[in-house]
Protein backbone atom coordinates (compact mmCIF):
# COMPACT_ATOMS: atom_id res chain seq x y z
CA UNK A 1 0.00 0.00 0.00
CA UNK A 2 0.95 3.61 -0.22
CA UNK A 3 2.83 5.41 2.48
CA UNK A 4 1.52 8.74 3.68
CA UNK A 5 4.41 10.89 2.53
CA UNK A 6 4.31 14.69 2.59
CA UNK A 7 2.09 15.72 -0.27
CA UNK A 8 3.97 16.68 -3.39
CA UNK A 9 7.33 15.14 -2.56
CA UNK A 10 6.83 12.33 -5.06
CA UNK A 11 4.51 13.98 -7.56
CA UNK A 12 6.97 13.97 -10.43
CA UNK A 13 7.77 10.33 -11.09
CA UNK A 14 4.24 9.08 -10.39
CA UNK A 15 2.65 11.44 -12.85
CA UNK A 16 5.33 10.74 -15.38
CA UNK A 17 4.84 6.98 -15.28
CA UNK A 18 1.11 7.31 -15.76
CA UNK A 19 1.48 9.71 -18.64
CA UNK A 20 3.68 7.23 -20.43
CA UNK A 21 1.13 4.47 -19.87
CA UNK A 22 -1.89 6.34 -21.26
CA UNK A 23 -3.14 4.51 -24.37
CA UNK A 24 -3.48 6.52 -27.59
CA UNK A 25 -6.66 8.62 -27.77
CA UNK A 26 -6.78 9.08 -24.01
CA UNK A 27 -5.13 11.51 -21.66
CA UNK A 28 -4.16 11.08 -18.04
CA UNK A 29 -6.11 13.45 -15.84
CA UNK A 30 -4.84 12.11 -12.52
CA UNK A 31 -1.53 10.34 -11.95
CA UNK A 32 -0.56 8.03 -9.13
CA UNK A 33 0.65 10.83 -6.87
CA UNK A 34 -2.47 12.91 -7.43
CA UNK A 35 -4.69 9.95 -6.61
CA UNK A 36 -2.66 9.40 -3.45
CA UNK A 37 -3.05 13.04 -2.42
CA UNK A 38 -6.77 13.09 -3.24
CA UNK A 39 -7.35 10.01 -1.06
CA UNK A 40 -5.32 11.52 1.78
CA UNK A 41 -7.40 14.69 1.58
CA UNK A 42 -10.66 12.71 1.51
CA UNK A 43 -9.49 10.73 4.56
CA UNK A 44 -8.88 13.97 6.47
CA UNK A 45 -12.25 15.34 5.40
CA UNK A 46 -13.91 12.16 6.68
CA UNK A 47 -12.09 12.57 10.01
CA UNK A 48 -13.28 16.16 10.28
CA UNK A 49 -16.87 15.49 9.33
CA UNK A 50 -17.30 12.40 11.51
CA UNK A 51 -15.45 13.48 14.69
CA UNK A 52 -12.45 11.19 14.26
CA UNK A 53 -14.17 8.42 12.35
CA UNK A 54 -15.22 6.57 15.50
CA UNK A 55 -18.32 4.85 14.07
CA UNK A 56 -17.27 4.95 10.45
CA UNK A 57 -17.40 1.93 8.16
CA UNK A 58 -16.24 2.16 4.56
CA UNK A 59 -18.03 0.08 1.94
CA UNK A 60 -16.56 0.02 -1.56
CA UNK A 61 -18.71 -0.69 -4.59
CA UNK A 62 -17.10 -3.36 -6.82
CA UNK A 63 -14.95 -3.39 -8.76
CA UNK A 64 -12.75 -0.36 -8.13
CA UNK A 65 -14.58 1.11 -5.17
CA UNK A 66 -13.32 -1.79 -3.05
CA UNK A 67 -9.56 -1.10 -3.18
CA UNK A 68 -10.30 2.62 -2.76
CA UNK A 69 -12.31 1.86 0.40
CA UNK A 70 -9.43 -0.19 1.81
CA UNK A 71 -6.90 2.55 1.02
CA UNK A 72 -9.07 5.13 2.76
CA UNK A 73 -9.52 2.79 5.74
CA UNK A 74 -5.72 2.42 6.03
CA UNK A 75 -5.30 6.19 6.06
CA UNK A 76 -8.06 6.65 8.64
CA UNK A 77 -6.64 3.91 10.84
CA UNK A 78 -3.15 5.44 10.73
CA UNK A 79 -4.41 8.91 11.48
CA UNK A 80 -6.56 7.94 14.45
CA UNK A 81 -4.76 4.83 15.73
CA UNK A 82 -7.99 2.85 15.70
CA UNK A 83 -9.11 0.30 13.19
CA UNK A 84 -11.67 1.58 10.72
CA UNK A 85 -13.49 -1.38 9.14
CA UNK A 86 -13.80 -1.59 5.36
CA UNK A 87 -15.68 -3.98 3.12
CA UNK A 88 -17.50 -4.24 -0.15
CA UNK A 89 -21.10 -3.93 -1.23
CA UNK A 90 -22.19 -5.49 -4.50
CA UNK A 91 -25.15 -3.72 -6.05
CA UNK A 92 -25.74 -5.85 -9.15
CA UNK A 93 -29.02 -7.32 -7.95
CA UNK A 94 -30.34 -3.81 -7.22
CA UNK A 95 -29.53 -2.17 -10.55
CA UNK A 96 -32.31 -0.54 -12.54
CA UNK A 97 -30.87 -1.54 -15.91
CA UNK A 98 -30.69 -5.32 -15.45
CA UNK A 99 -33.20 -5.88 -18.21
CA UNK A 100 -31.18 -3.91 -20.71
CA UNK A 101 -28.23 -6.31 -20.77
CA UNK A 102 -27.52 -10.03 -20.40
CA UNK A 103 -27.41 -11.26 -16.80
CA UNK A 104 -24.33 -9.82 -15.12
CA UNK A 105 -21.83 -11.66 -13.02
CA UNK A 106 -22.26 -10.83 -9.35
CA UNK A 107 -19.57 -9.03 -7.40
CA UNK A 108 -18.60 -9.89 -3.88
CA UNK A 109 -20.34 -8.44 -0.84
CA UNK A 110 -18.25 -8.47 2.30
CA UNK A 111 -19.69 -6.52 5.21
CA UNK A 112 -17.36 -6.40 8.26
CA UNK A 113 -18.76 -8.54 11.10
CA UNK A 114 -19.62 -5.47 13.20
CA UNK A 115 -22.59 -4.86 10.88
CA UNK A 116 -23.86 -1.52 9.63
CA UNK A 117 -26.51 -0.83 12.29
CA UNK A 118 -25.94 2.54 13.99
CA UNK A 119 -22.76 3.27 12.04
CA UNK A 120 -21.80 6.03 9.66
CA UNK A 121 -21.42 4.16 6.38
CA UNK A 122 -19.27 5.85 3.76
CA UNK A 123 -19.93 4.40 0.33
CA UNK A 124 -16.84 4.51 -1.88
CA UNK A 125 -16.84 4.38 -5.66
CA UNK A 126 -14.40 5.36 -8.37
CA UNK A 127 -16.57 7.51 -10.64
CA UNK A 128 -19.82 9.33 -9.91
CA UNK A 129 -21.79 9.77 -13.12
CA UNK A 130 -25.56 9.25 -13.46
CA UNK A 131 -25.98 8.47 -9.75
CA UNK A 132 -27.82 5.23 -10.52
CA UNK A 133 -25.17 3.02 -8.96
CA UNK A 134 -25.43 5.01 -5.73
CA UNK A 135 -29.22 4.72 -5.81
CA UNK A 136 -28.85 0.94 -6.08
CA UNK A 137 -26.29 0.95 -3.27
CA UNK A 138 -28.70 2.83 -0.99
CA UNK A 139 -31.33 0.15 -1.63
CA UNK A 140 -28.81 -2.60 -0.95
CA UNK A 141 -27.81 -0.94 2.34
CA UNK A 142 -31.40 -0.78 3.55
CA UNK A 143 -31.61 -4.57 3.20
CA UNK A 144 -28.48 -5.00 5.31
CA UNK A 145 -29.50 -2.91 8.28
CA UNK A 146 -30.01 0.65 9.45
CA UNK A 147 -26.92 2.89 9.42
CA UNK A 148 -26.98 6.11 11.45
CA UNK A 149 -25.96 8.02 8.36
CA UNK A 150 -24.78 7.27 4.84
CA UNK A 151 -22.17 9.36 3.06
CA UNK A 152 -20.57 9.08 -0.35
CA UNK A 153 -16.92 9.36 -1.35
CA UNK A 154 -15.82 9.24 -4.99
CA UNK A 155 -12.47 9.61 -6.65
CA UNK A 156 -13.90 11.40 -9.69
CA UNK A 157 -17.16 13.29 -10.13
CA UNK A 158 -17.76 13.65 -13.85
CA UNK A 159 -21.20 15.29 -13.70
CA UNK A 160 -24.32 14.43 -15.75
CA UNK A 161 -26.41 13.31 -12.79
CA UNK A 162 -29.75 11.68 -13.58
CA UNK A 163 -30.89 11.44 -9.96
CA UNK A 164 -30.84 13.86 -7.02
CA UNK A 165 -27.60 12.48 -5.56
CA UNK A 166 -24.37 14.26 -4.65
CA UNK A 167 -21.07 13.15 -3.16
CA UNK A 168 -19.88 14.21 0.30
CA UNK A 169 -16.22 13.73 -0.57
CA UNK A 170 -14.81 14.21 -4.07
CA UNK A 171 -11.25 13.49 -5.20
CA UNK A 172 -11.56 15.54 -8.37
CA UNK A 173 -14.39 17.28 -10.15
CA UNK A 174 -13.90 16.49 -13.81
CA UNK A 175 -16.09 18.33 -16.31
CA UNK A 176 -16.76 15.93 -19.18
CA UNK A 177 -19.04 15.57 -22.15
CA UNK A 178 -21.29 12.52 -22.17
CA UNK A 179 -19.42 11.16 -25.19
CA UNK A 180 -16.23 10.92 -23.21
CA UNK A 181 -15.16 7.88 -21.21
CA UNK A 182 -13.53 8.11 -17.80
CA UNK A 183 -11.41 5.13 -16.80
CA UNK A 184 -9.96 4.66 -13.37
CA UNK A 185 -6.99 2.32 -13.13
CA UNK A 186 -5.82 1.08 -9.75
CA UNK A 187 -2.73 -0.80 -8.68
CA UNK A 188 -4.80 -3.62 -7.14
CA UNK A 189 -6.95 -4.28 -10.22
CA UNK A 190 -4.99 -2.86 -13.15
CA UNK A 191 -1.35 -2.77 -12.08
CA UNK A 192 -1.08 1.03 -11.99
CA UNK A 193 -2.82 4.09 -10.59
CA UNK A 194 -4.28 6.56 -13.09
CA UNK A 195 -7.47 8.27 -14.19
CA UNK A 196 -7.79 8.40 -17.97
CA UNK A 197 -10.11 10.49 -20.10
CA UNK A 198 -10.82 9.36 -23.64
CA UNK A 199 -13.51 9.76 -26.28
CA UNK A 200 -16.09 7.02 -26.75
CA UNK A 201 -13.85 5.13 -29.15
CA UNK A 202 -11.38 4.68 -26.33
CA UNK A 203 -12.85 1.48 -24.90
CA UNK A 204 -14.46 0.82 -21.49
CA UNK B 1 -25.97 -19.68 -20.99
CA UNK B 2 -28.81 -21.32 -22.87
CA UNK B 3 -32.33 -20.00 -22.53
CA UNK B 4 -33.46 -23.22 -20.86
CA UNK B 5 -31.97 -25.61 -18.35
CA UNK B 6 -33.13 -29.04 -19.40
CA UNK B 7 -30.09 -31.27 -19.12
CA UNK B 8 -26.82 -31.04 -17.21
CA UNK B 9 -25.23 -31.74 -20.60
CA UNK B 10 -26.43 -28.29 -21.79
CA UNK B 11 -23.98 -26.67 -19.40
CA UNK B 12 -20.44 -25.90 -20.46
CA UNK B 13 -17.77 -25.84 -17.79
CA UNK B 14 -17.90 -22.04 -17.75
CA UNK B 15 -21.70 -22.00 -17.44
CA UNK B 16 -21.61 -24.45 -14.56
CA UNK B 17 -18.89 -22.53 -12.73
CA UNK B 18 -20.78 -19.26 -13.28
CA UNK B 19 -23.86 -20.81 -11.64
CA UNK B 20 -21.81 -22.13 -8.72
CA UNK B 21 -20.00 -18.81 -8.20
CA UNK B 22 -23.26 -16.88 -8.39
CA UNK B 23 -24.81 -19.27 -5.89
CA UNK B 24 -21.82 -18.72 -3.59
CA UNK B 25 -22.54 -14.98 -3.51
CA UNK B 26 -26.26 -15.56 -3.05
CA UNK B 27 -25.65 -18.04 -0.21
CA UNK B 28 -24.40 -15.12 1.92
CA UNK B 29 -27.92 -13.77 1.86
CA UNK B 30 -29.08 -16.50 4.21
CA UNK B 31 -27.37 -14.63 7.09
CA UNK B 32 -28.93 -11.27 6.35
CA UNK B 33 -31.83 -9.70 8.20
CA UNK B 34 -33.78 -9.19 4.98
CA UNK B 35 -33.55 -12.25 2.75
CA UNK B 36 -34.98 -10.71 -0.34
CA UNK B 37 -33.55 -9.14 -3.47
CA UNK B 38 -35.59 -6.98 -5.85
CA UNK B 39 -33.98 -8.47 -8.95
CA UNK B 40 -36.88 -10.39 -10.54
CA UNK B 41 -39.63 -7.97 -9.55
CA UNK B 42 -42.52 -8.24 -11.99
CA UNK B 43 -41.39 -11.57 -13.42
CA UNK B 44 -43.59 -14.64 -13.11
CA UNK B 45 -42.28 -18.11 -12.34
CA UNK B 46 -44.67 -21.05 -12.69
CA UNK B 47 -43.97 -24.24 -10.79
CA UNK B 48 -45.58 -26.97 -12.86
CA UNK B 49 -45.44 -30.21 -10.88
CA UNK B 50 -46.93 -33.38 -12.32
CA UNK B 51 -45.16 -35.55 -9.75
CA UNK B 52 -45.04 -35.30 -6.00
CA UNK B 53 -42.18 -33.33 -4.56
CA UNK B 54 -41.47 -31.61 -1.28
CA UNK B 55 -37.99 -30.18 -1.29
CA UNK B 56 -37.60 -29.36 -4.97
CA UNK B 57 -40.90 -27.50 -5.22
CA UNK B 58 -40.41 -25.62 -1.95
CA UNK B 59 -36.82 -24.87 -2.89
CA UNK B 60 -37.77 -23.39 -6.27
CA UNK B 61 -40.59 -21.45 -4.65
CA UNK B 62 -38.29 -20.01 -1.97
CA UNK B 63 -35.65 -19.18 -4.59
CA UNK B 64 -38.12 -17.33 -6.82
CA UNK B 65 -39.65 -15.46 -3.87
CA UNK B 66 -36.26 -14.37 -2.52
CA UNK B 67 -35.65 -12.80 -5.91
CA UNK B 68 -39.06 -11.06 -5.70
CA UNK B 69 -40.60 -12.96 -8.62
CA UNK B 70 -44.29 -13.79 -8.55
CA UNK B 71 -44.78 -17.52 -8.09
CA UNK B 72 -47.67 -19.57 -9.36
CA UNK B 73 -47.78 -23.13 -8.08
CA UNK B 74 -49.49 -25.70 -10.17
CA UNK B 75 -49.76 -29.33 -9.21
CA UNK B 76 -51.45 -31.89 -11.39
CA UNK B 77 -53.68 -33.01 -8.58
CA UNK B 78 -56.74 -30.78 -8.32
CA UNK B 79 -56.13 -29.09 -11.69
CA UNK B 80 -57.56 -29.53 -15.19
CA UNK B 81 -54.95 -32.24 -15.75
CA UNK B 82 -57.17 -34.46 -13.62
CA UNK B 83 -59.88 -33.73 -16.23
CA UNK B 84 -57.58 -34.90 -19.02
CA UNK B 85 -55.92 -31.67 -20.21
CA UNK B 86 -52.80 -32.31 -22.27
CA UNK B 87 -49.36 -30.89 -21.47
CA UNK B 88 -49.55 -28.72 -24.57
CA UNK B 89 -52.86 -27.13 -23.59
CA UNK B 90 -51.55 -26.50 -20.09
CA UNK B 91 -48.46 -24.93 -21.63
CA UNK B 92 -50.54 -22.62 -23.82
CA UNK B 93 -52.53 -21.56 -20.78
CA UNK B 94 -49.32 -20.68 -18.94
CA UNK B 95 -48.11 -18.82 -22.01
CA UNK B 96 -51.29 -16.75 -22.03
CA UNK B 97 -50.69 -15.86 -18.39
CA UNK B 98 -47.26 -14.51 -19.30
CA UNK B 99 -44.99 -16.95 -17.50
CA UNK B 100 -41.35 -15.81 -17.75
CA UNK B 101 -40.11 -19.17 -16.52
CA UNK B 102 -41.69 -22.58 -16.14
CA UNK B 103 -40.18 -24.99 -13.65
CA UNK B 104 -41.45 -28.41 -14.60
CA UNK B 105 -41.39 -31.82 -12.97
CA UNK B 106 -42.96 -34.58 -15.01
CA UNK B 107 -43.07 -38.36 -14.93
CA UNK B 108 -42.19 -38.63 -18.61
CA UNK B 109 -38.61 -38.17 -19.78
CA UNK B 110 -38.45 -35.41 -22.36
CA UNK B 111 -41.50 -33.46 -21.15
CA UNK B 112 -39.43 -30.30 -20.39
CA UNK B 113 -37.88 -30.54 -23.84
CA UNK B 114 -41.33 -30.63 -25.48
CA UNK B 115 -42.51 -27.79 -23.29
CA UNK B 116 -39.57 -25.63 -24.34
CA UNK B 117 -40.88 -25.76 -27.90
CA UNK B 118 -44.28 -24.43 -26.87
CA UNK B 119 -43.58 -21.53 -24.51
CA UNK B 120 -41.65 -18.30 -24.93
CA UNK B 121 -40.28 -18.24 -21.40
CA UNK B 122 -37.37 -20.23 -19.99
CA UNK B 123 -37.95 -23.85 -19.06
CA UNK B 124 -36.17 -25.33 -16.05
CA UNK B 125 -36.21 -29.08 -15.65
CA UNK B 126 -36.99 -30.02 -12.06
CA UNK B 127 -36.89 -33.75 -12.80
CA UNK B 128 -38.30 -35.62 -15.80
CA UNK B 129 -38.92 -39.35 -15.41
CA UNK B 130 -35.67 -41.26 -15.14
CA UNK B 131 -33.90 -38.72 -17.37
CA UNK B 132 -32.41 -35.67 -15.65
CA UNK B 133 -32.58 -33.35 -12.67
CA UNK B 134 -29.94 -30.72 -13.43
CA UNK B 135 -30.50 -28.36 -10.49
CA UNK B 136 -30.01 -31.28 -8.09
CA UNK B 137 -26.67 -32.02 -9.73
CA UNK B 138 -25.72 -28.35 -9.45
CA UNK B 139 -26.57 -28.20 -5.76
CA UNK B 140 -24.67 -31.44 -5.17
CA UNK B 141 -21.61 -30.01 -6.93
CA UNK B 142 -22.03 -26.80 -4.93
CA UNK B 143 -22.16 -28.76 -1.67
CA UNK B 144 -19.05 -30.78 -2.58
CA UNK B 145 -17.13 -27.65 -3.49
CA UNK B 146 -18.13 -25.92 -0.26
CA UNK B 147 -17.21 -28.89 1.93
CA UNK B 148 -14.08 -30.09 0.14
CA UNK B 149 -12.90 -26.89 -1.53
CA UNK B 150 -12.63 -28.20 -5.07
CA UNK B 151 -14.28 -30.36 -7.73
CA UNK B 152 -11.37 -31.02 -10.07
CA UNK B 153 -10.04 -34.53 -9.46
CA UNK B 154 -12.59 -35.34 -6.75
CA UNK B 155 -13.55 -39.01 -6.61
CA UNK B 156 -17.31 -39.42 -6.27
CA UNK B 157 -19.04 -42.77 -5.72
CA UNK B 158 -22.75 -42.76 -6.64
CA UNK B 159 -24.36 -45.78 -5.03
CA UNK B 160 -27.67 -47.56 -5.50
CA UNK B 161 -30.60 -47.35 -7.86
CA UNK B 162 -28.86 -45.75 -10.83
CA UNK B 163 -31.37 -47.23 -13.28
CA UNK B 164 -34.29 -45.11 -12.07
CA UNK B 165 -32.24 -42.14 -10.95
CA UNK B 166 -32.35 -38.83 -12.81
CA UNK B 167 -30.10 -37.49 -10.07
CA UNK B 168 -27.37 -39.96 -11.01
CA UNK B 169 -27.63 -39.14 -14.72
CA UNK B 170 -27.38 -35.40 -14.17
CA UNK B 171 -24.58 -35.81 -11.65
CA UNK B 172 -22.48 -38.01 -13.93
CA UNK B 173 -22.74 -35.46 -16.74
CA UNK B 174 -22.13 -32.37 -14.60
CA UNK B 175 -19.33 -33.84 -12.49
CA UNK B 176 -17.59 -35.04 -15.63
CA UNK B 177 -17.84 -31.51 -17.09
CA UNK B 178 -16.37 -30.11 -13.88
CA UNK B 179 -13.45 -32.53 -13.85
CA UNK B 180 -14.46 -34.94 -11.08
CA UNK B 181 -14.12 -38.71 -11.43
CA UNK B 182 -17.37 -40.59 -10.96
CA UNK B 183 -17.82 -44.25 -10.06
CA UNK B 184 -21.26 -45.81 -10.13
CA UNK B 185 -21.78 -48.62 -7.63
CA UNK B 186 -24.92 -50.72 -7.97
CA UNK B 187 -26.20 -54.24 -8.45
CA UNK B 188 -26.16 -55.16 -12.16
CA UNK B 189 -29.96 -55.11 -12.30
CA UNK B 190 -30.04 -51.46 -11.21
CA UNK B 191 -27.63 -50.17 -13.84
CA UNK B 192 -28.92 -48.91 -17.20
CA UNK B 193 -27.98 -50.98 -20.26
CA UNK B 194 -26.12 -48.07 -21.89
CA UNK B 195 -24.02 -47.26 -18.82
CA UNK B 196 -20.88 -48.33 -20.73
CA UNK B 197 -21.13 -45.14 -22.78
CA UNK B 198 -21.26 -42.81 -19.77
CA UNK B 199 -18.15 -40.88 -18.75
CA UNK B 200 -17.66 -42.84 -15.51
CA UNK B 201 -16.49 -46.12 -14.02
CA UNK B 202 -18.81 -48.88 -12.87
CA UNK B 203 -18.44 -51.27 -9.97
CA UNK B 204 -20.62 -53.84 -8.22
CA UNK B 205 -18.61 -53.83 -5.00
CA UNK B 206 -19.34 -51.06 -2.50
CA UNK B 207 -16.72 -52.13 0.06
CA UNK B 208 -13.97 -51.87 -2.55
CA UNK B 209 -15.12 -48.45 -3.74
CA UNK B 210 -15.42 -46.70 -0.37
CA UNK B 211 -11.74 -46.41 0.75
CA UNK B 212 -10.82 -44.23 -2.24
CA UNK B 213 -13.94 -42.05 -2.40
CA UNK B 214 -13.93 -38.35 -1.42
CA UNK B 215 -17.70 -38.25 -1.73
CA UNK B 216 -20.23 -41.03 -1.46
CA UNK B 217 -23.68 -40.22 -2.76
CA UNK B 218 -26.42 -42.65 -1.76
CA UNK B 219 -29.43 -42.87 -4.08
CA UNK B 220 -32.94 -43.58 -2.94
CA UNK B 221 -34.32 -47.02 -3.78
CA UNK B 222 -37.28 -45.92 -5.87
CA UNK B 223 -39.79 -48.52 -4.82
CA UNK B 224 -42.62 -46.66 -6.59
CA UNK B 225 -40.89 -47.27 -9.94
CA UNK B 226 -40.05 -50.90 -9.20
CA UNK B 227 -43.01 -52.90 -10.38
CA UNK B 228 -40.56 -55.58 -11.42
CA UNK B 229 -38.32 -57.00 -8.71
CA UNK B 230 -34.74 -55.76 -9.15
CA UNK B 231 -33.32 -57.45 -6.07
CA UNK B 232 -34.49 -60.41 -3.96
CA UNK B 233 -35.28 -58.61 -0.69
CA UNK B 234 -34.85 -55.13 0.74
CA UNK B 235 -32.79 -56.68 3.52
CA UNK B 236 -30.36 -58.24 1.11
CA UNK B 237 -30.02 -54.97 -0.81
CA UNK B 238 -29.38 -53.15 2.42
CA UNK B 239 -26.71 -55.66 3.46
CA UNK B 240 -24.80 -55.34 0.19
CA UNK B 241 -25.42 -51.73 -0.89
CA UNK B 242 -26.64 -49.90 2.19
CA UNK B 243 -24.34 -47.44 3.99
CA UNK B 244 -24.15 -48.28 7.69
CA UNK B 245 -21.66 -47.05 10.29
CA UNK B 246 -19.33 -50.01 9.66
CA UNK B 247 -19.07 -49.12 5.98
CA UNK B 248 -18.76 -45.42 6.77
CA UNK B 249 -15.61 -46.26 8.74
CA UNK B 250 -14.02 -47.45 5.46
CA UNK B 251 -14.21 -43.94 4.04
CA UNK B 252 -11.19 -41.62 4.18
CA UNK B 253 -11.15 -39.12 7.07
CA UNK B 254 -12.31 -36.13 4.99
CA UNK B 255 -14.99 -37.89 2.92
CA UNK B 256 -18.61 -36.70 2.99
CA UNK B 257 -21.88 -38.60 2.68
CA UNK B 258 -24.62 -37.17 0.45
CA UNK B 259 -28.20 -38.14 -0.30
CA UNK B 260 -30.61 -36.25 -2.58
CA UNK B 261 -33.58 -37.12 -0.37
CA UNK B 262 -36.12 -38.33 0.48
CA UNK B 263 -34.25 -41.04 2.40
CA UNK B 264 -35.35 -44.57 3.15
CA UNK B 265 -33.64 -44.83 6.53
CA UNK B 266 -32.54 -48.39 7.12
CA UNK B 267 -32.58 -49.28 3.41
CA UNK B 268 -29.89 -47.43 1.46
CA UNK B 269 -28.64 -45.41 4.44
CA UNK B 270 -28.57 -46.19 8.16
CA UNK B 271 -30.06 -43.62 10.52
CA UNK B 272 -26.76 -43.08 12.36
CA UNK B 273 -25.01 -42.34 9.06
CA UNK B 274 -27.70 -39.93 7.91
CA UNK B 275 -27.38 -38.01 11.19
CA UNK B 276 -23.56 -38.06 11.41
CA UNK B 277 -21.36 -34.99 10.97
CA UNK B 278 -20.16 -36.30 7.64
CA UNK B 279 -23.63 -36.22 6.22
CA UNK B 280 -24.46 -33.13 4.14
CA UNK B 281 -28.11 -34.02 3.68
CA UNK B 282 -29.59 -31.00 5.48
CA UNK B 283 -26.92 -28.70 4.01
CA UNK B 284 -27.90 -29.88 0.52
CA UNK B 285 -31.43 -28.59 1.06
CA UNK B 286 -30.20 -25.14 2.13
CA UNK B 287 -27.74 -25.02 -0.77
CA UNK B 288 -30.57 -25.96 -3.12
CA UNK B 289 -32.20 -22.58 -2.58
CA UNK B 290 -28.99 -20.67 -3.35
CA UNK B 291 -28.30 -22.70 -6.48
CA UNK B 292 -31.85 -22.32 -7.78
CA UNK B 293 -31.70 -18.59 -7.12
CA UNK B 294 -28.54 -18.49 -9.21
CA UNK B 295 -30.21 -20.43 -12.04
CA UNK B 296 -33.32 -18.23 -12.04
CA UNK B 297 -31.21 -15.07 -11.88
CA UNK B 298 -28.97 -16.12 -14.76
CA UNK B 299 -31.93 -17.25 -16.90
CA UNK B 300 -34.30 -14.36 -16.13
CA UNK B 301 -32.15 -11.53 -14.73
CA UNK B 302 -30.94 -10.19 -18.05
CA UNK B 303 -32.52 -8.68 -21.11
CA UNK B 304 -35.41 -10.27 -23.02
CA UNK B 305 -33.46 -10.29 -26.25
CA UNK B 306 -30.82 -12.47 -24.70
CA UNK B 307 -33.28 -15.13 -23.62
Amino acid sequence: MHALGPAGSDAGPGTQASLDAAPPGTKTVLGAAEIRRALTRIAHEILERTDGAADVMLLGIPTRGVPLAHRLADRLSQAEHGLVPAGSLDITMYRDDLRLRPARTLGHTDVPPAGIDGRVVVLVDDVLYSGRTVRAALDALVDLGRPRAVQLAVLVDRGHRELPIRADYVGKNLPTSQREVVRVLLEETDGQDAVLLGDDGGGA
Amino acid sequence: MNRHLISAADLSRDDALLILDTAEELAQMADRPIRKLPTLRGRTVVNLFYEDSTRTRISFEAAAKRLSADVINFSAKGSSVAKGESLKDTALTLEAMGADAVVIRHGASGAPHRLAGWVRGSVVNAGDGAHEHPTQALLDAFTMRRRLGRLEGLRVAIVGDVLHSRVARSNVRLLHTLGAEVMLVAPPTLLPVAVGGWPCEVSYDLDAALPKADVVMMLRVQQERMNAAYFPTVREYSRRYGLDSGRMALLPEHAIVMHPGPMNRGVEIAAEVADSVRSTIVEQVGNGVSVRMAVLYLLLGGSEAQR
